[in-house]
This record gives structure tokens, sequence and C-alpha cells, in this order.
């Protein structure tokens, strides 16, 4: 549905994009991450035809949006960083001024208009003028805009960026319901928001595509190897000697102390599951096993290590099922 | 068309949502007033000095009243005008709504020409309030219908030359006082820039006499259409659209 092709936008001798290439299937959401100016808004410019590449192409619904751009733009809605308002409308004016300029048939215009206030949950401030709505109307109102024509492609430039817990959570469940009828890509500095609404990942930092793939691929190739937690009971000091004879097992550090409980990371030889064969090694001597879960690397921590220049050590695992809210400020 | 009519007509809207179009309007209403007031009590007293010389002559309203008039409403079109475009292309980039007509399926010439008859409009508006004054002369005077039919096609068509100037000088900048202050300083210029004609060879001389926006007016209120002012106003007119259209285009690359 989308297909960037070596893209490469420069601002004089700044290089914004630097030959990246991805390719988005039809019904996806995927994820555009990346710190500030990585060239998240400059790719998304050029997908919408705001502005042309230096070189490469992008095709969009089927059209290059540099050779036809007026198709590629009738099956696009672009929400910019900033919603494009005009302060001195109403929202309802505004939206019908947009549902003219995006080609809306007169029909079905009024119609529409009432629909997308509907969806977006803006119908409440129909009559108000748009320069005096609190942020989370105004990015509501830009994504009321960007739906109007229900186009094939949606680009989202930090759709919930500024907008209140209750307002994302709503804002995403919204975005992940046009999944399927729509593709998606979503550009953020949030990363639970891509582990929560995003089939696919690009992370792209200094204009280069950096990964791409599933959170969750993601998360496991970027460790090398599996890590579990254990808590065993009881174990005393050969604990250790025997989860590393265990087959798979490359190395076993304790954590954590308490009384006779012992925490253990173990690493397993990627792609092996041995949690039957520790489960076993445990029980079969007695000891009890209080806990066994595994352990991945946070996006975060993904993301800083793919966007981090020098090779820092490798960062300490992080449980999955913690709650993560942190916004990532670069 | 329908997209440039839904741009226009957004424009034109836009103008009396804020306070320009009644500011403007306003003002140029009260200028025009006290000009036509101003012309009125003078051609009184000539025409009385006139009638009393006994010489049976009659004063000429159409030469002594309604084409100084008219040449006194090029004047206050110099510094009303800019004040209409100045924001049309800036207040869009500055605030980034750019971002919704350039990604929306609208080519640029759509744009820029909605933009323009936007424009065209309030101007159009702004004469239509001194039909007034022309009633009430038609009503106790007899002027030639077709001199004021003719100054207003010159008013409407040198307007029309200004306001695509305005449209170019406010389409390269974001700041709305650049912008105003740029347009009002070349309109201004090309109001005089004949005045040195006269000091320079006869080549300089009829250029310069040639690129003088106002100079072209003067035939209009003598009641006269010459096609030779038409093409210059319609090139003028292009020109500016065209550059207009460069100039956008230009600031894509440059992102």
């Amino acid at each position: 549905m989308i297909e960037v092709q070596h893209l490469t936008k420069r601002y004089g001798p700044v290089m914004a994009v630097d030959d990246i290439s991805f390719t988005v299937e039809r019904g996806e959401i995927l994820g555009f991450l990346g710190p500030n100016g990585a060239g998240k808004t400059t790719t998304m410019r050029v997908l919408t035809g705001y502005m042309p590449p230096t070189e490469g192409k992008a095709i969009v619904a089927g059209y290059d949006v540099m050779e036809q751009p007026i198709e590629a733009k009738r099956r696009t809605g672009y929400l910019p960083e900033t919603p494009p308002l005009y302060p001195e409308m109403t929202v309802r004016e505004y939206l019908s001024f947009v549902a003219k300029i995006k080609r809306v048939p007169r029909g079905e215009r009024k119609a529409r208009v009432e629909e997308m206030m509907r969806k977006t949950h803006v119908d409440d401030v129909a009559n108000r003028h748009c320069g005096k709505l609190s942020k989370g109307y105004r990015q509501r109102v830009g994504l009321a805009q960007a739906l109007m024509h229900n186009p094939d492609v949606l680009i989202l430039d930090e759709p919930t960026a500024g907008l209140d817990p209750k307002q994302i959570i709503e804002t995403r469940q919204l975005i992940r319901g046009l999944a399927g009828d729509h593709t998606i890509i979503l550009s953020t500095h949030i990363l639970p928001e891509v582990s929560q609404t995003c089939q696919r990942v690009v992370i792209i930092n200094r204009g280069k595509v950096v990964a791409v793939d599933t959170p969750d691929n993601l998360t496991s190739r970027l460790r090398g190897s599996e890590t579990m937690y254990l808590q065993v009971d009881a174990g005393g000091a050969d604990a250790a000697a025997v989860l590393e004879r265990v087959s798979g097992v490359t190395r076993v550090v304790a954590t954590d102390t308490k009384l006779q409980v012992v925490g253990y990371e173990v690493d397993s030889e990627a792609g092996r599951d041995v949690r039957r064969e520790l489960a076993a090694a445990v029980v079969s001597r007695g000891w009890g096993l209080l806990e066994m879960r595994p352990m991945r690397m946070s996006l975060e921590e993904i993301f800083l290590h793919v966007t981090t220049e020098e090779t820092a050590a490798p960062a300490a695992p992080v449980d999955t099922d913690t709650e993560r809210t942190g916004e990532l400020v670069s | 068309m329908n997209n440039i009519l839904a741009i226009a007509h957004k424009e034109l809207k836009s103008y009396f949502s804020t306070p320009i179009a009644y500011v403007v309007i306003g003002f140029f209403a009260l200028l025009f007033g006290y000009f036509f007031y101003a012309m009125l009590i003078i051609f009184n007293q000539q025409s009385q000095q006139l009638g009393g010389l006994g010489g049976g002559g009659n004063a000429d309203i159409n030469q002594q009243l309604i084409r100084p008039l008219f040449l006194n409403a090029s004047v206050i079109l110099l510094f009303v005008l800019p004040l209409i475009t100045m924001r049309t292309y800036s207040e869009e980039k500055r605030s980034g709504t750019i971002e919704l007509l350039l990604t929306s399926p609208v080519t640029d010439v759509e744009i820029i020409v909605g933009k323009f008859l936007g424009a065209m409009a309030l101007y159009a508006a702004m004469l239509g309030i001194t039909l007034i004054h022309m009633v009430l002369l038609f009503a106790w005077g007899n002027p030639e219908p077709k001199v004021v039919l003719m100054g207003y096609v010159g008013l409407l068509l040198m307007g029309g030359c200004f306001i695509s100037v305005g449209l170019l000088i406010s389409s390269l900048t974001k700041n709305q006082i650049v912008s105003g202050m740029v347009t009002f300083a070349v309109f201004l210029l090309l109001w005089v820039i004949n005045w040195i004609a006269s000091f320079t060879g006869p080549t300089t001389q009829s250029v310069l006499n040639y690129l003088s926006i106002t100079d072209h007016f003067d035939d209009f209120t003598k009641g006269i259409l010459d096609t030779k002012h038409l093409v210059y106003y319609f090139s003028v007119m292009s020109f500016g659209l065209f550059l207009t259209a460069r100039s956008v285009d230009t600031e894509r690359w440059k992102g």
C-alpha cells in the first residue's frame, strides 16, 4: 500500500532523510519511531506530497506521489504535528471546508461532516471556533480532517501528543479501530504507544532506518538470547551450578536473595525454550520453584540501544509485564 | 473550478470573520467619502465661478469631479490593498494550515487563483460601497455613465494587479508585518516609478512610463477603454500569479 524506495531528502547541506526504504501492507499499522529530528516528519511530508524528495520515490495507494500527486493525495489523509486549523472558523465550518477540498461529493458532505465529528467525539464543540479549542479537541478535529475523505492511507504525525491519559487511550482505540480499512503510519516518540497500537515498527535515527520489525521480534532479536527469571527456594549454594548444567543455558547470575529464596537470571541460546528443563532440574532436587518468567528488553532500551552511537554495555533486562508510561526525551 | 471556489469562499469568509474586512472596508469608505466631499465642494465653487462669469460654459463634472475622485481612490488603494493581501500566505505558513492545502487533492494553481479571487471579492465589496456616491451624482447631476463605468473597470484591474503582486510577496514570508510593509513599498514604487521618467533617455522613459501601474489607469478615468492598458493589467496579474506559483513550489523544495 505504501512503498518507500531509497528516499533521500536534503535541506541544503543537512541530510534530513538518508536513503530509507520500507513498505507497509494494506490494513497494517506501522509505527514510526525515532528521537526528535530523526527525519520522521520529513518522511511523512514526502509521503503526503507536501514536499518532494531529493532522491528516491514514494508510492502511496498505487500512485507515485511525485508523478500523480492529485491521485495520491485523494487517497491519503494526513494529520500534521500541529493540527492545521483555521482559528476563525467553527469546527463545523472547518470540516465542511475540508470536505469540499478533499472532494467529498456535494450530496454526502453534510452527513460526512456530522459522522466524522461523532467518530472523533468533537460533536459537542461543533459550533465553537477552532482557535478556542483545547489541545485535545484540536488534535481530534485534526484527526476528523484526516479521515474526512475516507482515505486508504492515513499518516499521523504524533497523534497523541499533548492529550491527557484518557484521551490518549481513546485516540489509540480509535486508531486501532481504523486499521483494516485504512493503512496507517503513525509517528511517535512515546514507546508504549508503539507496542500497544502498531503491528510493525520502523526505528529511524539521523535519517537512517536502524531497525524494522514487529515490536516482539525487535525485543527478542536485539537481545540475541533469551533470559528467564527464576526464584528458587532452599536451593543452597550449588543451585547456580545445577542450573548452568541444563543444556542450552549459557549463563546464570544470582540477582537477589531473601532468606533462602534466591533469584536467578538465566540466559539461554536464542530461539531455544529451556523452561521445561529448568523446571525439571529444580523440582527433581526437591527445591521450591517459586517463580519463573521470561524477561525481555523494554522498547525503551531497544530504542536507546539502536539509536545511541557508542556501544554501551547492554542494558539490564526488565520484566515485560511492568507498566511503562515514560516518554522518551532525547 | 469547485476547488477554486471553495478556497475563494474560505478566504472571503476568513476576511469577514476577522476584523480585517470591516476595518478595510470602513476606512476605505471613510476616506473615499472624504475625498468625494472635498471634490464636490471644490467642484461647486468652480462651477459657480464659471456661471458668475456669464460665459455660459458649464463645469465638466466628468473631468473635474469624477476623474480626480478615481485618481484619489487609486492612491487609497496603495495603503489599503497591502492589508488585504499581507496575511493570505504568510498566515497559512505561520499557523501550518498550508500543510492542509498542500496535502489536499488541490493543485497549487487552484489554491493561488482561489486566494486571488477571494481577495478580489473583498476588494469588489469595498468598491461597491462607493456606488452610493455615484448614485447621488446621477440623481443630482448628469455624469457620463461611460466614464463612471470605465473608472470602476480601471480600479478593479489596477487593484487586481496590486493583489497579485501582494499575493506573491505574502508567499515569500511567514511574517505578516514584513509582508505588508514590503507590499506597500512595492506598490508605492510602482506608483512613482515614472516620476523620474522625464529626466532619463527616451528608451528608459517609455519603459518607466509603461511600468507605472497608475499611469495606465489615467485613460480609464477619461472613459477610454484601450486594449493597450487591458493587455498591461492582465499581463501583470498573470505574471504575479505565475511567480506566486513558482514561489510556492520553491518553498516546497526548501521545506
